[in-house]
């Protein structure tokens, strides 16, 4: 079955495979959440979380609308600050001290719920810009592009397998290629961690199947956090899942385990 | 990973990047530069005013003055149509340019002036016995080149260095433009400044030691203007054909994207915006000597919206189209400002309507609609 061979590669891999340039995951967490609260207006998105992953792991995180989701990707990328508590990526690096961009530098991708790519570039350009590379203006103005780039950009063009439409502009995919793009722009920047949001929404049930085979693929090489709404897509994937509800971890563990949660049912199904 | 590379999908994977120019854009800079270089000069200097082929000094001048304005579109495209930043000041730095050159041009006058004085008219008439401390060295012209490019750039550095670390966008980045250009209008106008306050500078009488109104300055002004302005179609060309423009455009298109890949959008719509402010200085300087004056109406906001006018009206994102947008209005206008001057306003305003309807992309627009 395709999805224990994943599991046996992906344990195979967290025995030594993980990189870790950059990141010190040497406690075998790459992810660390403590005590994180951020409030809107009073509203608090994130309650006290705590939140650890490991490295190489592929997470899931479930939960209802508001549960804190797409707001604790926000922290993690820098986008929002909290108002109390730590998010560390590593040992050493402090997530909160950092830009939008030296976050994305350090190697931590992300992926939007809605597609958002360079619509009036080419797939190729898209690949090129998102290429792991010195972003600084004098660098970029004078970059050319090399035989290792652009062997790097064919490999992740058959990865996500818009090799044929490289020279389309990206604004013209269907909107699964455009979702494939996306993640191949974040396997561009080489980074340790991907975060997902939603990653299936609007997909057809073969571009699914083929995106469950691509994130086990990935995972073990990379760290990857992936929000759905897709059950039958996180039981197929999740190594763990971590459900969230009112900003906090109502439960976490494998998917068999938080079904069986007396909270989650009742926060899911409703009493 | 786990992926099969297929040695050789390099070569038919795709994969190909803009080029500088293609063989067209070359055969059309080539004959531009004919033009330019060779049939303007000998038509107005060599043949006699009689002949059919004589090009008379108005067209010189007019020609010259376009070219000025199709500078400052390039420089407009560079920020709004290639990074998708609408500046409604863009009059501001032209006309910092050309006070920076009039400064030079004011102190060339000597004793030439209505009053024989050391000092130019208008500090004359101010009852001042002394040049203000920052018209020091304006008399030396490489110092006043240099303010040419320092003034327009040091302001919209540090102008542009709050607005995008503060993340001003959209309208209202616009909107903070046109004020900025607005006050500096009322600074200009005022004659305490010192530049001469609502008359600006004029009756400029030699440049470099030569007579600003013969003939040969005039026809120099012009080629000096064309190549600057076939220069600066190169410069824009390789900034949008470099890595560092598809940048800009993916700033345009998805700045979340953009910072999410680790390039910090700050720096690099700074760099394009302090360019493009440099660029419409050196037009400013340029056009000064040519047209004979310079005045705070040119910082009115009413100039820097005809600005973005041309670029729109010739396409944007396409850098000769804004060149073109701008020939074809200010043709327009000259040929409407003398016949019907009342119309002008309604003119202009139908033809943005027009445009906007009909040609969303332009004049530039209708040659690549044809290509594809």
């Amino acid at each position: 079955m395709a999805g224990g061979d994943a599991i046996a590669r992906r344990s195979g891999a967290s025995d030594g495979h993980v990189v870790t340039k950059g990141v010190d995951t040497s406690h075998g967490a790459i992810l660390y959440l403590e005590s994180v609260s951020v409030s809107f207006d009073g509203f608090k998105a994130l309650n006290d979380l705590t939140l650890t992953v490991d490295a190489g792991e592929l997470r899931c995180v479930i939960g209802p609308n508001g549960a804190g989701k797409t707001t604790m990707m926000d922290v993690i990328t820098g986008k929002t600050r909290p108002d109390a508590g730590t998010a560390f990526f590593g040992q050493s690096i402090d997530l909160t001290r950092l830009s939008e961009p030296e976050i994305a530098d350090t190697g931590i991708g992300r992926k939007f719920q809605k597609p958002t790519i360079f619509t009036d570039h080419t797939v190729f350009e898209n690949l090129e810009l998102a290429r792991k590379a010195d972003k600084r203006v004098w660098p970029t103005l004078r970059a050319k592009l090399d035989s290792v780039a652009r062997d790097r950009i064919a490999t992740i063009l058959e990865t996500i397998k818009l090799a044929p439409e490289a020279d389309r502009l990206a604004g013209l995919l269907s909107h699964g290629q455009k979702q494939w793009l996306e993640i191949g722009m974040l396997l561009m920047q080489e980074p340790q961690l991907l975060l997902l949001d939603e990653p299936v929404a609007g997909m057809t049930d073969d571009e699914t199947m083929r995106s469950a085979e691509l994130f086990e693929s990935l995972a073990g090489d990379y760290t990857l956090i992936v929000v759905e709404h897709d059950m039958d897509f996180v039981a197929r994937i999740a190594d763990r899942v971590t459900v969230l509800h009112e900003g906090h971890v109502l439960a976490e563990g494998s998917m068999q385990h938080v079904q069986k949660n007396e909270q989650v049912i009742e926060v899911f199904l409703g009493r | 990973m786990a992926t099969a590379f297929v040695p050789g999908s390099v070569t038919h994977g795709g994969g190909a990047l803009p080029r500088l120019w293609s063989g067209r854009a070359w055969a059309l800079m080539g004959i531009a530069a004919l033009i330019l270089f060779v049939i303007v000069p000998v038509g107005n200097i060599l043949v006699p005013a009689g002949s059919i082929f004589h090009v008379s000094d108005y067209t010189v001048t007019l020609a010259g003055k376009i070219m000025c304005y199709a500078i400052v579109a390039l420089a407009m495209d560079l920020i709004w149509g290639y990074t998708g930043i609408l500046s409604l000041g863009h009059g501001l730095f032209f006309a910092l340019g050309g006070y920076a050159m009039g400064m030079y041009l004011m102190r060339s006058i000597g004793h030439d002036g209505v009053y024989k004085s050391d000092l130019p008219d208008f500090m004359v008439f101010l009852d001042w016995k002394t040049y203000p401390w920052y018209w020091s060295f304006t008399d030396h012209f490489w110092y006043a080149a240099l303010l040419v490019v320092l003034v327009p750039g040091i302001l919209a550095f540090v102008f542009g260095f709050f607005a995008f670390r503060s993340r001003i966008k959209g309208v209202y980045f616009s909107i903070i433009t046109q004020a900025l250009t607005y006050a500096f209008m009322l600074l200009f106008f005022r004659n305490d400044t010192g530049f001469g306050g609502n008359n600006g500078f004029t009756d400029f009488k030699r440049i470099l030691g030569f007579p600003i109104t013969a003939p040969g300055t005039r026809v120099v002004l012009f080629m000096i203007t064309g190549a600057a302005l076939i220069g600066f179609l190169f410069l824009g060309r390789a900034i949008v054909t470099s890595k560092l423009g598809r940048v800009l455009t993916a700033i345009r298109d998805a700045e979340t994207r953009v910072m999410f890949s680790g390039y910090n959008p700050v720096y690099f719509k700074l760099f394009v915006w302090t360019l493009s402010a440099v660029i419409c200085g050196i037009a400013g300087a340029l056009y000064v000597p040519q047209v004979g004056i310079i005045n705070p109406s040119e910082m009115s906001p009413a100039n820097s919206i005809e600005i973005a006018i041309w670029t729109a009206v010739g396409g944007r994102g396409t850098l000769i189209g804004p060149v073109i947008g701008a020939a074809v209005v200010n043709l327009a206008k000259s040929f409407f400002t003398q016949a019907l001057p009342e119309y002008w306003l309604y003119m202009l305003g139908l033809l943005f309507i027009l445009v906007t309807l009909y040609l969303p992309r332009g004049i530039a627009g209708l040659w690549t609609r044809k290509n594809q």
